[in-house]
């Protein structure tokens, strides 16, 4: 092909291209709709990440929804009650009361803490992982893997592995959820900002074989429950639960803790 | 007067039943077999592709006879009629939104959809190997966008039917369908002797 060929299709494809974008661009003027007004200052007003951690679409999608009425002025998990009560005040609703969370990693056995059953050399993924023998290489079969499918997965770059556990930066963190979808191993739950005390761990396997496994496993003896004033504790499979709705928050659990478990 | 009718007639046919966009020439199968879980949503998706298809071959017939032809330059087709497609779908979805919103709400999701779709594309490029003037070809094309709306329709009644059925665990899902597309295309050859 000569030049000029060469040079014809450029000027042609150009010509059309030229032509192409002037004729949208003005038909994007002309025929402009006019969005709900409050649509836009909301869509202005979410944080515009588009984790679609609400449910939705992206943030587009969920101002439509909140314009329209459907969803709750506060579903966005990100913005929090900041971002709530900003669109209350655009939507004219009252915002209901929205408890700051942030996702909290249910386990603490780092390498100091818990034993390897044997060398894992493979996929970096903790979901890959839950296929292995023994659900990880890990000695306790509930711990964080520390592969940190949780950590990729964050929008927010909240979480990090640290010393082989995942944990959480508090202040990073939006409780967009993602993490806690993502682990194979359920570790993850979104609780309150403010939580005073929660059982770093999850293992539901009975005393002794948790005790085998990890140095700061929940082995279920109750003594959390037997201390606490407020009857907040629970033993469940083997492994306290604190109801963060009755805890106040007095520490007496932290400290009688044989297991050093309750933070 | 006469014979033109019957060849637009014999057109119709041919490429709405007998060369199927899908079932035949296997064109726009990603849509064929994403958007056909509910009868609903396929009927949707094929009045979307009747819609853009009908009007980008009367857009690409008449760039291909006024500009590409001719400046010579017929080499181009494909990379043009793509141009032209991605930017028609663009506006056609502008223009419904401002003055056919029940339409463009009920086309919804499907029609910047096809902005990608390869039969739209496919059509564009038939029209020109037949030789088919502007008006034969948006008759084609209307043939064969109808020829993807039937087929899909069908296949998502199927699909509807198939839910309650006791399919073999190893046929779940999307195996089925596909069986279940070779099927058709197998009961489509049928019409290849109505012509």
């Amino acid at each position: 092909m000569s030049i000029t060929g060469i040079l014809t299709a450029t000027l042609i494809i150009g010509a059309i291209g030229l032509f192409i974008g002037l004729f949208l661009g003005a038909a994007a003027i002309k025929f402009k709709v006019q969005v709900d007004e409050k649509e836009e200052a909301v869509l202005a007003a979410l944080p515009g990440n588009n984790c679609g951690g609400c449910g939705y679409p992206g943030c587009s999608g969920l101002a439509a929804a909140i314009a329209k009425g459907e969803a709750a002025v506060n579903a966005c998990p990100v913005g929090g009650e900041a971002v709530g009560k900003t669109i209350s005040g655009i939507m004219g609703v009252e915002a209901e009361e929205s408890v700051h969370k942030v996702a909290f990693v249910h386990c603490k056995g780092d390498c100091g803490k818990t034993t390897l059953d044997y060398e894992y050399t493979g996929i970096e993924d903790c979901r890959m992982l839950s296929f292995v023998p023994g659900g990880g290489p890990k000695s306790c079969n509930y711990g964080c893997l520390g592969f940190g499918s949780c950590v990729k997965v964050c929008p927010f770059d909240a979480i990090h592995v640290e010393n082989g556990i995942a944990v959480v930066d508090r202040e990073k963190c939006r409780a967009c959820g993602k993490c806690v979808e993502v682990c194979p191993k359920n570790l993850i739950s979104l609780v309150p900002y403010d939580a005073k005390h929660i059982v770093a761990c999850s293992s539901k396997d009975k005393g002794p074989v948790t005790m085998k496994a990890c140095t700061t496993g929940c082995i279920g003896c109750g003594l959390c429950k037997k201390v606490c004033p407020a009857d907040a504790v629970t033993i469940e499979n083997f492994h306290a639960v604190i109801d963060q709705d009755k805890c106040t928050g007095c520490g007496a659990c932290k400290e009688k803790c044989p297991k050093d478990a309750i933070i | 007067m006469w014979d033109s009718v019957k060849d637009l007639l014999v057109i119709l046919i041919a490429s709405s039943l007998i060369n199927n966009v899908i079932l035949s020439q296997f064109f726009g199968l990603c849509p064929f077999l994403g958007v056909s879980k509910k009868t609903s949503t396929a009927a949707g998706m094929g009045a979307a592709v009747i819609f853009v298809i009908t009007l980008s071959t009367a857009v690409t017939g008449a760039i291909y006879k006024y500009v590409l032809k001719p400046l010579d330059v017929t080499y181009l087709q494909t990379i043009v009629f793509i141009l032209v497609i991605a930017a028609l779908v663009q506006f056609v979805e502008m223009f419904l939104k401002k003055f056919v919103v029940s339409l463009y709400e009920a086309l919804g999701v499907y029609l910047p959809l096809i902005t990608t779709n390869c039969a739209v594309l496919g059509v564009a490029i038939t029209n020109v190997q037949k030789e088919y003037g502007i008006g034969v070809g948006i008759v084609n094309g209307f043939a064969t966008a109808a020829g993807f709306t039937i087929v899909i329709v069908i296949l998502a009644g199927l699909r509807e039917k198939m839910e309650h059925n006791d399919v073999p665990e190893a046929f779940k899902g999307m195996p089925i369908v596909l069986l279940t597309a070779g099927l058709m295309a197998i009961a489509f050859c049928g019409f290849s002797g109505l012509l």
